[in-house]
């Protein structure tokens, strides 16, 4: 028997379709990967299983817990015993997840309490077992630890404990991995997949990485537009996928865009021996506060034409490299040199136009009370007097990123999230610069617009013989758009090479470490994947 | 959009004495500096509709001129706060962790700590009671509200990355601060100015009332209940009117300031939905 049937469940908010008609099932020890771009309406589903949807919703259908709870037709009040209970929650961001004034082991006895299912003293002998279940032992994390002395990785394993203290039967992961590392990211899904099956709960995994669920799932259910348009036992989905918009997602996961590096042996960027270091707190009144060394000794040539990776975990120096390369923040030692010109804070204007950059955040990217024509011509404050045909700059630079030029009397809240990225490359081609800077700018992407933006940054740089910096934690990013890659680890660079020999063969263990905890789709499927 | 009902009557409310202090200007019933003894202390009627004072004049038209005292008096004090404290925010912003931030904060801190109209009173008390001394003693306690709202905002401004743009748009710290910050936080100066100006009001007539505001015969507020006082016993009018006319300026500016940070403020507005 299905531990949770699910039946034409059906969800409207303010009348506006969300969900229509999902019907699933899941069984015990099994992990059910659900998967779609944003807005298909997953999140939605698992909140609709937790009775936690926003107000104004309207619900049909059923979900039938262990064949006796029909979790959408359950008072609150009963709601509330269940939540925990038998249903366990992990979210996406760890860094809210926990509260930060309690200690980790209050938090995680704190739920078994509340259920009444231990006094707080064997409570807290549970909740030590359940951190020792989930990889932190008593030696390292004792209880009275706070969630700001762990990782991001240490946390999300807090927050596992605590949906598990209770022993539910159904756990449901939504993005559990999205904000972590890749490194940190197959050990938190290495942990699930041994949870589901010692535990014998069933996993609801949802994401938007195909590449995840394929390593994890053993059925899998792939939504669009509030609709669940494939599902199936994992292994028959990919290597047998019937719907379009299932194969379009599978391509546009593994795109690579055609590209003709015409690289020529030109240095335009050079850094030698970069060194930035920070003060950070003080630990005492009279301690002297330690340094902290972000970039060490970083070496490394950018030539005309070519496109540089720049791999790395958070924390490892990529950020802080960017702004002594961008010329926001000084070196204390080493130089870099942009044109054979030194770059600091205080470089001429007219060498600042030769570097421009796109950020990540499609969101925090543009001041939004500033209409688009005023945002893309923003760089025209680098020049002396701005450019008399500024107004036909801009409308070019719209179009060369596949925008109408009627689109800069608009407004930033107007557009998507891929369509706003288009824009912050707009404004970083409008001074037509030899160099840009892309610090991560695809990584918040769905994987069909990620692969538009990276077939727009491959046409861009063919045709203006552009120069990328090219800056991500997503090695297969990296691979599909890069010539050479470095691979940064705690402010040093351990690895340079050409992208392919560097992934073929790496040759520093973290690198190695890296290629081997990157999520790959099953080999051959689709004849995309990895290559 | 709905507006809050809470803006929308507080808006009328204070647009009832903002109306009134505009019309002041070109008419009122009486003359307010002219006396008229033989018509002292008459309670409402159809000629003095608010009743008249112990020298005659007509409450209705001094309650009129002495919505104008006090709201010039708060618009101008309102702006000294805002024209001073919200650069000196600013700049303590764009220089975030340096002696600078720490000199221009620990300054406020210095004029939050006096009791303000202790030292509204010490000011007027040495440069002479006016009107003028009163604005500038209620308008330099608004300099530090200004100075913190407006450098918390603009830190979380900062940190975002179009700010990183315009810097490598080659901007410097007041350009980004004029273009970029300023419009960003122009909702929470609005709604502070608001709650500022109503407490303007009140700070006006408090001065007034112990004689250092507004000087006679201009008519304000506070002094028309300090003047009342004597007389409370048998004229409860004179003090009912201007006590009035002070409580529903100010519900009506903080019910305006409530309902405005409901629309403009966006971590309000997020969690109400």
């Amino acid at each position: 028997m299905s531990l949770l049937s699910v039946k034409n469940l059906t969800v409207s908010i303010h009348d506006t379709p969300i969900l229509k008609n999902l019907s699933f099932d899941m069984q015990p020890s099994q992990v059910f990967g659900v998967v779609g771009e944003s807005g298909s309406g997953k999140s939605m589903t698992a909140l609709a299983m937790m009775g936690l949807l926003p107000g104004g919703a309207e619900i049909g259908g059923t979900a039938m817990l262990g064949g006796s709870v029909d979790l959408l037709n359950t008072p609150e009040a009963v709601m509330c015993g269940i939540r925990g209970n038998d249903i366990g929650m992990i979210f996406q961001e760890p860094m809210t997840a926990l509260n930060p004034v309690q200690t980790i082991g209050q938090q995680v006895a704190e739920t078994l309490v509340i259920h009444g299912q231990a006094s707080k003293s064997e409570a807290l002998k549970i909740a030590r077992e359940k951190l020792n279940r989930v990889g932190l032992p008593a030696d390292r994390f004792p209880l009275d630890r706070y969630p700001h002395e762990l990782s991001g990785g240490q946390r999300q394993r807090v927050v596992i404990a605590l949906a598990i203290a209770l022993r539910p039967k159904l756990l449901i992961a939504d993005e559990p991995t999205t904000a972590l590392d890749v490194t940190t990211q197959a050990q938190i899904l290495d942990l699930l997949r041994s949870l589901v099956a010692e535990e014998d709960m069933a996993l609801m995994l949802i994401t938007h990485d195909l590449a995840v669920v394929s390593g994890i799932a053993d059925h899998v259910a792939v939504m669009q537009h509030g609709e669940i348009v494939e599902a199936g036992r994992t292994d028959d989905i990919f290597r047998n996928m019937q719907h379009p918009y299932t194969k379009q997602l599978l391509k546009a996961s593994g795109h690579v865009p055609d590209r003709t590096p015409q690289t020529e042996d030109i240095p335009i960027l050079e850094v030698k021996n970069a060194v930035r270091h920070y003060v950070l707190a003080r630990t005492g009144l009279f301690a002297r506060p330690p340094p902290f060394r972000a970039v060490s000794d970083v070496s490394f040539t950018l030539n005309r034409g070519e496109n540089l990776g720049l791999v790395g975990e958070s924390g490892c120096g990529k950020s802080t490299l960017t702004r002594a390369i961008l010329g926001l923040e000084p070196l204390q030692s080493g130089e870099i040199r942009l044109f054979g010109e030194p770059v600091s804070p205080a470089m001429p204007n007219a060498l600042r136009a030769g570097v421009q950059v796109v950020f990540q955040d499609p969101y925090g990217s543009f001041n939004p009370r500033w209409r688009v024509e005023r945002l893309v011509a923003e760089p025209f404050h680098l020049m002396q007097t701005p450019p008399t045909d500024s107004q036909a700059r801009v409308d070019e630079a719209l179009e060369s990123v596949g925008m109408q030029s009627s689109d800069k009397r608009k407004y930033i809240h107007e557009f998507s999230g891929g369509q706003r990225q288009r824009i912050a490359i707009a404004r970083a081609l409008i001074l037509r610069p030899e160099l840009i800077v892309l610090d991560e700018a695809v990584s918040a992407l769905d994987v069909s617009i990620r692969a538009q933006i990276l077939d727009l940054l491959a046409e861009l740089s063919d045709k203006l013989n552009l120069s990328y910096l090219f800056i991500s934690h997503d090695l297969s990013v990296v691979r599909a758009i890069t010539d050479r890659v470095l691979v940064m680890k705690s402010g040093e660079i351990v690895e340079s090479g050409p992208t392919n020999d560097v992934f073929e063969n790496p040759q520093h263990a973290y690198t190695r470490e890296l290629i081997a905890a990157t999520p790959r789709l099953p080999e051959g499927v689709g004849g995309a994947a990895l290559t | 959009m709905k507006w809050p009902r809470t803006l929308v009557f507080g808006a009328a409310l204070f647009a009832i004495f903002l109306f009134a202090a505009l019309i002041s200007f070109l008419w009122t019933p009486y003359d307010v500096e002219v006396l008229n003894i033989p018509a002292k202390l008459k309670t409402p009627n159809a000629e003095f509709w608010f009743g008249s004072d112990h020298f005659g004049r007509d409450i209705f038209s001094m309650i009129m001129v002495g919505a104008r005292t006090s709201i010039a008096v708060a618009i101008v004090a309102v702006g000294i706060g805002i024209g001073l404290g919200v650069p000196l925010g600013l700049w303590a912003a764009a220089n975030h962790g340096s002696w600078l931030d720490e000199v221009i904060m620990r300054g406020n801190d210095l004029v939050f700590a006096f009791p303000s109209l202790v030292i509204a009173i010490l000011i007027t008390a040495v440069f002479g009671p006016s009107a003028l001394n009163a604005i500038i003693a209620i308008g330099i306690f608004n300099i530090p509200v200004f100075a913190r709202i407006s450098r918390g905002g603009a830190l979380s401004i900062w940190t975002l990355d179009y700010i990183l743009s315009a810097r490598v748009a080659g901007k410097n710290a007041l350009r980004i601060s004029v273009e970029h910050i300023l419009p960003n936080i122009a909702n929470l100066l609005i709604v502070q100015g608001t709650i500022q100006f109503s407490l303007g009001i009140l700070a006006e007539a408090a001065l007034s009332y112990v004689g250092l505001g507004a000087q006679p015969p201009t008519p304000s507020w506070g002094r028309m209940l300090a003047d009342s006082q004597t007389m409370i016993s048998f004229a409860p009018h004179l003090a009912l009117f201007p006590g009035f006319a002070i409580v529903l300026t100010v519900l009506g500016l903080n019910l305006m300031g409530d309902g405005l940070r409901d629309i403009l403020d966006p971590k309000i507005r997020r969690s109400r939905q």
